[in-house]
């Protein structure tokens, strides 16, 4: 009896598709609600080799859908914690954790080493730059996104003439426009859905069997229980809206402006300072250690911080923190109020959390 | 003056705005009359980014609606 038998005696897959499996390299972006269940088919159906990127550590409200990870997981990194799991099922996958959140230059380095990407990230910022990179690139990308009880699932790039994202949604969504799941909430088991279909497609493309989702999106409604698909052609708009070249991408702001909420984690806030201009402000009082020693990085307890106002930042992202984010959430409350911006933030868990780059 | 329906199909935060998946209206011109009705009909649509297929099929530009056609409003989603 071989492991994957079930699947080999299906004339369309056969041995042949089952080599093609075992040959194929795919990387999952996002490791969370999406990313688990398409993580655990694609390994279950013995996909060779998995790349897994998330810059983000698993959190007691994730378990509701992100079922690769447990109680004892909370705090870890999850590309890692990820990799782990299927380590321990199935050593002979090679798979390769990346415990952080992916820049275009992430991408630029790595995604030409893989066959196909899966989009299972939470933000339209990411949602973009993979958008972009797969086309850039020419690899095929297995889009999937929910919204509390819908989801909608595609294949982009797969060749000549094949529609992406930016022909659906030619240009990213203001910041705050359009709700994520922690705002909106969502229920565990739509996202369990959406991901094992992106990982149905992933397997259709590696293996050829069936139709794919190629120039079509897939809507479904789990409360409805109903899917409702649309056509997509590849548009000169969308053409237009994306960089053409590697250069181009590196330039493009993707600005993760999608952050919406008050409170940033280490990672998050790193990978915005980089992308836009920003300032770190330590609100501790001086006498508190360890202090951090980065250029970048403000000390000003924040009594005297609300009277500086305007005048220093300008319109500069700000991150405050202090020792644990205890003091630093209402500090950004109270310093969005007075500067009258939103683009003000409470880094969480402060120099005491494992992210922190404060030792 | 032109008699008959519309399907119109709703998503996502769309139908939530609207407390309807689906919705029959009366016969317009094109999408863009389309719109402009659905608006004023529910001014909390205004501000949502959309994009609208016809018959199930993606379109860009302003398109004539035909007694029958289904229109789809689609919000995109982030979450994951």
């Amino acid at each position: 009896m071989g492991r994957f038998e079930r699947q080999i005696i299906l004339p369309e897959l056969g041995r042949e598709g089952q080599q093609k499996l075992q040959s194929a390299r795919v990387l999952v972006v996002g490791a969370g609600g999406l990313g688990c269940p398409a993580l655990l088919y694609l390994a279950a159906a013995g996909v060779g080799s998995i790349g897994i990127a998330d810059g983000d550590r698993v959190a007691i409200s994730n378990l509701n859908r992100q079922v690769l990870f447990g109680l004892n997981d909370v705090g870890n990194p999850k590309a890692s914690v990820a990799k782990h799991y299927i380590n321990e099922r199935y050593p002979d996958i090679q798979v390769e954790a990346y415990d952080r959140y992916f820049l275009a230059k992430d991408l630029v380095e790595i995604l030409p080493g893989y066959d196909l990407l899966i989009d299972a990230s939470d933000n339209f910022a990411t949602r973009y730059m993979l958008n972009d990179a797969a086309a850039l690139f020419e690899k095929p990308l297995v889009y999937g996104a929910v919204y509390k009880y819908e989801g909608q699932v595609a294949l982009f790039c797969a060749g000549e003439g094949s529609a992406n994202y930016r022909d659906l949604y030619p240009l990213m969504p203001e910041p705050g426009e359009v709700p994520g799941c922690a705002e909106a909430g969502v229920i565990g088991v739509l996202s369990g859905i959406i991901g094992t279909m992106q990982a149905a497609e992933a397997v259709k493309w590696i293996t050829g069997i069936g139709k794919t989702l190629v120039n079509k999106v897939l809507f479904y409604n789990l409360a409805e229980q109903s899917f409702y698909d649309i056509g997509l052609t590849s548009s000169d708009e969308a053409q237009k809206r994306r960089p053409a070249t590697t250069e181009a991408f590196l330039k493009t702001d993707y600005a993760f402006e999608c952050v919406s909420g008050i409170d940033i984690g280490w990672n998050a806030a790193m990978l915005m300072a980089e992308q836009k201009p920003s300032v770190f402000i330590d609100i501790r009082e001086l006498y508190e250690m360890p202090r951090w020693t980065n250029t970048e990085c403000l000390e000003i307890p924040f009594s005297q911080l609300i009277q500086k106002k305007n005048s220093v930042f300008d319109s500069k992202s700000i991150f405050l923190f202090c020792q644990h984010g205890i003091r630093s959430q209402p500090a950004a409350v109270e310093l969005r109020k007075v500067l009258k911006r939103d683009n003000v933030y409470s880094v969480t868990g402060g120099v005491k959390h494992p992210d922190s780059p404060v030792k | 003056m032109k008699t008959g329906f519309h399907t119109i199909k709703m998503f996502g935060i769309l139908a939530e705005k609207t407390g309807q998946h689906v919705l029959t209206v009366p016969l317009m011109a094109d999408t863009d009359q389309l719109t402009a009705w659905l608006f004023e009909r529910y001014p909390q649509l205004e501000g949502i980014k959309f994009t609208l297929a016809v018959n199930k099929q993606l379109i860009h530009n302003n398109t004539p609606l035909d007694e029958g056609v289904e229109v789809a409003l689609l919000p995109p989603y982030s979450g994951g």
